[in-house]
Formats: C-alpha cells, structure tokens, sequence
C-alpha cells in the first residue's frame, strides 16, 4: 500500500510542468479577464471597480448584439452547410466514386477537397480579398468579360453582400474537415445491414437517412460541437477581409473583443465581450463531454 | 453486387465524376488563379485580365516582394517558432499523459477537464492578461514568449488525447517493468514512447502546422518586423497602396506554398490524426 502511494507521488511529478505552464498561460490569464470585465480599465491606470456596468452596457450595446447575431448567421457557413455538404460527398466519394473507379481516386478528390484546410487562415483570406477586390479582382473581371457585368459588385466593401460572401469564403474554408471525419467513418458502417436493407427495396437516399446517418451519428455530433466552438473564434478572416465592416455588417465577436482591447483601449469593456464568449463555449464544451462520455460507455 | 449487372454504357457515373472534378476546381480556384498570376506583369494583367496564361515568366513581383518583406527571416522566423512549439509541445502533453492517463493520479477526471477548457478557450479571453504580463516580464515582442504560450496551448489538446489513448494500456506491460527494478522515467522512454511514437507524430505534424498557421496572438505579440511570422507578414501588407495587382498575388502564392508542401509531404499522417483526435 505504501508502495502505490509512493508511485502516485512519483507521477505528479511528470505533472508539475504543464501545470505550471497552464497556470501561467491559460488559468491566470483567463481570471486576470475575468476579473478585468467588472472594472474599467485602460490597461495604463490602475483599473476601477464597476460591478456589473459593462454586462448592462453589453446588453444595450447594438454592435454586440449583432457581433453575436452574425455569429449565430456564420454558425450556418461553418457548421451546418459544411455538415450537410460534408455527409452528401463524403458518402458519394465512399459509397460511388470508390467502387466505380477506384477507392485511390475517392482518396485523391478527398485531399483536394481538404487543401482550404491546412492555409493559414489569414492567408486564404488575403487570397480571396484579390479575387474579390472591387477594381481589378478576377471575380468582376471575369463577370464582365462573360457579359455578365452588372452582377459584378463591391463584394465586401457593400453591407448588403459583405456577410454572404464572407459566408461563402467559410464554407469553402469548412468543407474539408467534416469530409475527413465522415470519410472515417463510413468506414464503420455495417455493409451487412446496408445489402438487409437493399433486398428489401431501400432506396439509396433511405439507406443514407436509415441505415448510414445513425451509425455515424457520434462523428456527426463531434463535427457540430467543434464547428460551433470554432465559428465563434474566426478572427484572422475577418481581420484580412472585413475588418468587421461596412458598419456593423460583418462584426464578430472575437473582432469586437479585439478593437475594443486594442483599438479603443478599453480593456474593461473588451473583457466582456470574451468572457461572454467563453462562457458560451463552456456551454457547448460541456456537451462535448456528455458526448465523449456517451461513447466510451 | 454492382459487377452482376449487365454490362452497358453507365453514363451516370461520368456524370458523377465530372461534377466532382468541377468541384475540385473551383475549390482549387482561388490557389490557381492566385498561381497563375504570380508570374504576369503588371501590365499583362492590366490587358489580358486574371484568367490568361502569362506572356512570360515574370519573376519580378516574387522578387519584390521577397525583397521588401525579407521573407527569408519571416519563413526562417515562422520555421523556428513552429518547431520548437511541436518538440516542446509533444514532450509536454506526454509527461502530463503519463501522469494522467498512466499514472491516474489523485483529480484526474477534474485535471483532464481542466485541460479540455483549455484546448477550447478562446484565445481571446487570454490576450490582454498575456500581452500585459509580457510587458511586465519584458518578453513583449519576443518570439520566447509566443513559443512558451504555445507549447501551452497546443499541449491541452494532445494532453486530451494521449490520456485517452494511454488509459487503455495494458497495466501488466509497465508492472512487470517496474519490477524488473526500471524507474518512471525509464519506463516512461523505454516502453511508453516507443508504443505511442504513431500518435506522438501526428501531434507533432499537428502543432507544427496550428502553429505556423497561428494569427491572433502572434500579431498581437510580436510587433517589430523582424520577428513577425510569415501569415502575419503577409496579412499586414495587404492594402498597402504601392503594391501592385500582381505582387499582391506573389505575396499570397508565398504564403500558400509552405503549406502545400507540409501538405504534400504529411497529408496521412494529418488526416489519420483528425479522425483519431475526433473519437477519443
């Protein structure tokens, strides 16, 4: 008995590091901006106490309000597009491509598809902003060259297509990773249940809806939750492409965090709106451990 | 069951094949036209427009660019800080692994919680407190501390999955190492990292490239140029107005590139990592 104790103190050990390091970067940090969102502060002077007043100016504040409803609008380009788009080709790519030409050609149009993927965020930006651009972007030249002119617009730079078309670059950005897991996953499905299924006349959308969707159903949970969480982190895209604008157009939460932190040094105000974030992210990382749990046990 | 069918022309599945050609294509648009006119001049773009062939190889845009960013100390910059975040990071998440996941030691469930918050927290509940603690230990603009934050953060998530994957060992495996008289560490380096080397590579590619690819806290940190990372580089020298057409889109080609080679050279290993880092 002794001996265990001893061996379980030897493990701690292994431990300290990281702990330390999380201490350093992730705890105190995160209390720091707890504690920040009931003060205000300039991050020069020393801050002053203010209770709750930022939470009661958040929830008058108009920009916050739509940074969190275009959030809620782009959980539709990050998460639910790229869920349906991902299940449909991933089991075209499985079921079709692979068995009438060959699994290394699904394979081959899988990478390709998951290439958006592995860009620096802000860099895929950077590259749509070229075609995009106004003036000189290949997506107006071209539409004028076809005739097709007067669909040319001001993509970004118009309130009325700046969140589309911001949708439309996270959809492309997306679509790669449910790809990828749903990939896995078919991989799992019962072929057996799926030929019961064909003798007794299943069409192939209610083998799909039927037999294929349950039986991926825990990836298909996996790629909801960490979609969501990472929709309410786009940054970098907004940055290169919108800068939250035309107005209020294209604002997120995570670029408010940042303006509000950094532009108008209004550090008290700033951790607000991230302290409100993560607690929605606490939320939705609670039901990811409900799922993980659900399928272990 | 397909293969009893009689033969005959199944125009249906060229059909199929050629929507997901056209598919690739225009997910691959944006990496071809912004490769096809890296290589025009100014002026061939200003008459033949972004979806011509180039009149002739016109490197001068690349030059500039590289020139005016010192994009060699920018790769070099991003390469050391990626590298040393991958090797620290994958030796980080497997001492806490071992603790957790073999060593099960007292709030274990509690510590892996705590750890999956912080895989899930966003980074911009931690920037201000960062940013100022930099300041105050003199580390602001230091590429030290972008590397310490970051062998942090991306250790959360392999510390997750190791523990995972290490709770299902074979207890037997390391009792009969300790009494053939091994201690922790050797049997950490001698049974541990051999059996897990699969998975630890995966999380190296993983870090490395979440690292290379990190925006928000780097352009936060480190402000002077010669220490900035190649996205940062990249994204503040946009809308810079003495840039041309042209040079915009070498810039973007440069930013692309090492990424598709990481991509072409660890394409298994991070899609096999991906679904293994979904499920457990």
């Amino acid at each position: 008995m002794r001996k265990k104790n001893s061996l379980q103190r030897g493990y701690f050990l292994y431990l300290l590091p990281g702990l330390i390091g999380f201490t350093l970067v992730i705890l105190l940090p995160f209390c720091i901006t707890l504690l920040a969102s009931f003060t205000k502060w300039n991050g020069v002077n020393p801050p002053h106490w203010i209770g709750l007043a930022n939470y009661d100016k958040a929830i008058h504040d108009l920009k916050f309000w739509a940074a969190f409803r275009n959030n809620l609008i782009m959980i539709l380009a990050m998460t639910i597009a790229p869920t349906i788009l991902g299940l449909f080709i991933s089991t075209v790519l499985f079921d079709y491509i692979s068995r009438k030409f060959s699994p290394s050609l699904a394979l081959f149009f899988k990478a390709a598809l998951y290439i958006p993927q592995v860009l620096p965020v802000a860099i895929a930006g950077v590259v749509w902003k070229w075609i995009l651009n106004p003036n000189w972007g290949s997506l107006n030249t071209t539409l004028n060259a076809i005739g097709l002119g007067n669909l040319a617009s001001n993509w970004l730079g118009d309130a009325t297509t700046a969140l589309p078309t911001v949708m439309v670059i996270m959809v492309w950005f997306q679509i790669g990773y449910p790809l990828i897991i749903f990939m896995a996953a078919l991989q799992r499905v019962d072929q057996e249940i799926l030929e019961a299924a064909e003798i007794d006349g299943a069409n192939w959308l209610q083998k799909f809806l039927h037999v294929t969707i349950p039986q991926i159903r825990p990836e298909i949970y996996v790629v909801i939750v960490t979609t969501t969480i990472y929709s309410l982190k786009i940054f970098g895209q907004i940055y290169v492409l919108t800068r939250g604008g035309p107005g209020t157009a294209t604002i997120v939460p995570s670029y408010y965090t940042y303006q509000a932190l950094f532009e108008q040094a209004n550090v008290g105000y700033g951790s607000t709106i991230a302290t409100v974030m993560t607690l929605i992210i606490f939320v939705l990382t609670y039901f990811f451990i409900r799922l993980q749990v659900k399928q272990e046990g | 069951m397909n293969q009893a069918k009689p033969i005959s022309f199944d125009y249906k599945k060229y059909i199929a094949l050629l929507l997901f050609i056209l598919l690739v294509l225009v997910t691959l648009y944006p990496i071809l036209v912004i490769g096809l006119n890296a290589f025009k001049s100014p002026q061939d773009y200003a008459s033949h427009g972004p979806l011509s062939i180039p009149q002739g190889l016109y490197l001068d845009g690349l030059k500039n660019f590289w020139d005016r960013t010192s994009f060699t100390g920018k790769l070099l910059n991003s390469a050391e800080i990626s590298i040393i975040v991958a090797v620290l990071g994958v030796i980080l998440s497997l001492f806490n692994a071992y603790a957790l996941g073999i060593g099960k030691i007292k709030g274990r469930a509690f510590l892996l919680v705590l750890f999956l918050l912080g895989n899930f927290i966003p980074q911009e509940a931690l920037v201000y407190p960062i940013y100022y603690l930099a300041k105050l230990v003199h580390l602001y603009d230091s590429k030290l501390a972008v590397i310490f934050v970051f062998i942090v953060i991306q250790s959360s998530f392999g510390t997750y999955l190791l523990s995972s994957v290490f709770s299902g060992f074979q207890k037997e495996f390391i009792e009969a190492a300790v009494i053939d008289g091994a201690n922790k560490l050797q049997v950490l380096f001698r049974i541990i990292f051999p059996i897990s080397l699969p998975t630890l590579m995966v999380l190296f590619v993983f870090y490395f490239i979440w690292t290379w690819n990190e925006f928000f806290l780097p352009l936060i940190l480190l402000v002077s140029s010669s220490k900035q990372t190649v996205p940062i580089a990249i994204a503040t020298l946009q809308g810079q107005h003495n840039m041309d057409v042209t040079t915009s889109s070498a810039s973007a080609l440069l930013g692309i590139l090492p990424c598709l080679i990481f991509f072409a050279l660890f394409q298994r290993t991070l899609t096999r990592g991906i679904t293994t880092g979904s499920l457990k």
